[in-house]
């Protein structure tokens, strides 16, 4: 496909490329985490995209003093990695993408949950965040082996599409689109798809009135 | 074949489509605000590249501007710095400007139906999620991420999946004081917050149709509130009236041509839809939210549900109560209340001022409570100036503010504070969704009245008189 071609000359590449990732995994066991809890909108104020990863799920990792709140995950050590397990129906709510600048700013590269809302899922994939939509027992398996072992790991196979249990091998396939997952081998994004076929649009919109 | 309303505007504005990938869609309309486009502006200045199409791209302050002495610069530096983004961006671009204090100035949803830029049959995205308000018009209107409104700016497309379709029908006499907000919240509550995700709904059925403009804006608002991708409408006699004179209507000829294809945009006898779901109207009564998500609404004179008869986890259910200080089984009429606040997208038009008017007309505001009362734009502003409802507000003791987002989502000073219980018009009661640590109670402007008279939740009904 040519515009891979053109993506490489402009050395465009919208965020790194994601291929297999092995990880341990933070848990957040809560349904419908929307993203005003991802992200305030009073920390929407910026004009660039930086340093949102400081105030992902501020108000539920920090005290209104501004010290952490020891129970939040996030401020627990025995947590870490760079995939988030979250309750089903993540990202709902407000379709801003800061919520999912924040999400990979602070480091995570993956979500899994049951279900995603979907300008959420839609953000996360536009800018190198893959979201993983296993099944509801699949989850329930995960966040049981992380309760029982923090450290233990998952691994998530694009090429493959699936996501496997280190410690019991066991593993599920998740769905996305062709054109999603080269974009997310390759660090691209849609603007050039759309650049390259600027001819096509302009045809198009020959005919379509303001 | 038999289209839907959705797959014959959708199908039309698909310029290119990627075998197991997205459809390139054409998008006729983009609005932006302050908020969501600054970074897709510095994408576009990056690149190198110019906005293909400005004049299809329309700017307004409004996320995060001030509701009162907006003829002052804005305080707060960050949000002075966005507002500045937003006129610099829009000047450098060739993109008209609706800026804090512009005769136009409102909130998005609001004035883009106001001035005609929402039409039947076209595409438009803006970067907020209750975009699909312009649905009410027939129109395929859905909210964006910042990439996405890069995309828009840079190629006037946007590459997306097309949605499943799902026709939600409502028949029969809405009950006194059911408002198209109780309609929604009623649909949001038997569906869930995730009830339609992945679908584009299609409203029928005769509430639909004898419901008034500004009431479909609501309906179709609330559409992300289950999840939804968008909601539509098809336009008739009602959409077309309206429409009609306005500074983006098309006139003459091309008006003629225009309402040829308008008057094609209904769902095909016949069609298939993946999913449809069938309300009664007579069982709907004026709703109010308890919890911490917009699914969890009941009607007004019912008790907060135990866990167990909820779908979806305990815990969450659990916490979210917590949360509000609420107990299962509590009442909600009576509940002490703190804050109203009437206006956003969703009640932010006249017909709501009219609404509230009409409950608080002779009556006295409690004392208790602190009331924001903010018109979508300067047009309801005025609106209201004329049709003499400013005077019922003072005498009852209310101020009105200027046009914004407001208290909608609390980026200006607009903030409910912590464990306060705020009656809001608006379309969130998410956890600190008016301020860290406030507590919201979604409802209609006719319950966000009888809040505002009584400082209590109260049902609206008892204290409904003539419209004013
Ligand atoms: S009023 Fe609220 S929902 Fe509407 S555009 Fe503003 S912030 Fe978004």
């Amino acid at each position: 496909m040519a515009y891979y071609a053109k993506h490489i000359c402009n050395n465009n590449m919208a965020y790194d490329k994601f291929n297999i990732l092995t990880s341990t995994a933070v848990p957040l066991p809560i349904e419908n985490v929307d993203t005003d809890q991802i992200i305030p909108a009073r920390f929407l104020k910026a004009t660039e995209r930086k340093g949102f990863g400081d105030n992902l799920f501020r108000d539920w990792r920090y005290n209104s003093d501004d010290s952490p709140k020891e129970d939040f995950v996030l401020n627990n050590p025995t947590y870490s990695g760079k995939i988030l397990v979250g309750g089903k129906n993540f990202g709902s709510g407000s379709s801003r993408e800061h919520a999912a600048w924040a999400v990979y700013d602070y480091g995570f590269r993956c979500v899994v949950s049951s279900f995603f809302a979907d300008i959420f899922k839609n953000n996360c994939l536009n800018i190198g965040v893959l979201p993983v939509q296993v099944s509801a027992p699949f989850l329930e398996k995960i966040f049981a082996a992380i309760e029982a072992d923090p450290k233990t790991e998952l691994e998530i196979n694009l090429p493959e599409q699936t996501i496997t249990l280190s410690t019991t091998g066991e593993s599920e396939s998740f769905d996305i689109n062709d054109y999603k997952k080269q974009n997310m081998l390759n660090g691209f994004d849609d603007i050039d798809y759309l650049l390259n076929i600027q001819e096509n649009i302009r045809e198009f919109a020959k005919d379509t009135p303001l | 074949m038999k289209k839907t309303l959705f797959d014959k505007v959708w199908d039309s504005h698909v310029v290119h489509k990627i075998e197991n990938g997205p459809d390139v869609l054409f998008i006729d309309r983009h609005m932006v605000h302050e908020v969501t486009s600054p970074v897709a502006f510095l994408g576009i200045k990056n690149r190198d590249i110019p906005v293909m199409y400005p004049e299809r791209t329309f700017a307004t302050a409004d996320h995060n501007t001030p509701t009162i002495n907006q003829h002052l610069p804005v305080k707060d530096p960050l949000s002075a710095n966005q507002l500045k983004a937003l006129e610099e961006n829009s000047k450098a671009y060739g993109i008209s400007y609706w800026g804090l204090g512009h005769e136009k100035n409102g909130i998005v949803h609001v004035v883009g139906p106001e001035y005609g830029i929402t039409q039947p049959g076209a595409t438009i995205v803006c970067g907020d999620s209750h975009t699909s308000t312009h649905g009410a018009f027939g129109a395929i209107a859905f909210g964006i991420g910042t990439s996405e409104v890069e995309m828009v700016l840079a190629t006037q497309c946007i590459m997306q999946q097309k949605a499943k379709s799902m026709r939600i029908n409502v028949n029969g006499k809405l009950n006194k004081g059911v408002t198209p907000k109780d309609v929604a919240l009623y649909i949001i509550s038997q569906l869930t917050t995730s009830g339609a995700t992945g679908y584009f709904v299609e409203y029928a059925g005769d509430v639909f149709t004898n419901m008034s403009m500004e009431g479909r804006m609501t309906v179709c608002n609330l559409s992300i509130e289950m999840g939804a991708r968008g909601g539509m409408i098809a336009p008739d006699e009602k959409t077309f009236e309206y429409i009609t004179g306005r500074e983006f209507t098309p006139v003459g000829a091309d008006w003629d041509k225009a309402m040829e294809y308008w008057k094609t945009l209904k769902t095909d006898e016949g069609a298939e839809f993946d999913k449809e779901v069938t309300f009664d109207a007579s069982a709907i009564e004026p709703m109010i939210t308890y919890g911490t998500n917009p699914g969890m609404g009941i009607g007004i004179c019912n008790g907060i549900p135990s866990a167990e008869a909820v779908e979806g986890g305990v815990s969450t259910y659990k916490k979210s109560l917590q949360y509000m200080d609420f107990n299962e089984g509590d009442n909600m009429i009576g509940k002490p209340i703190d804050f109203v606040f009437l206006g956003s997208c969703t009640n932010g038009r006249i017909e709501d001022f009219r609404a509230f008017a009409s409950i608080i007309k002779g009556r006295k505001k409690a004392d208790n409570v602190t009331a924001w009362l903010v018109p979508g734009s300067h047009k309801v502003e005025a609106a209201i100036k004329e049709e003499g409802i400013l005077d019922v507000l003072h005498e009852a003791g209310f101020e009105l503010r200027e046009p914004g987002c407001s208290a909608c989502l609390a980026m200006n000073d607009d903030k409910v504070p912590a464990g306060k219980y705020a009656v809001s018009t608006s379309n969130r009661n998410f956890e600190g969704r008016q301020g860290p640590g406030s507590r919201t109670l979604l409802a209609s402007p006719l319950v966000a009245a009888a809040a505002a008279v009584t400082g209590k939740v109260t049902d609206p009904r008892e204290l409904m008189q003539e419209l004013v």
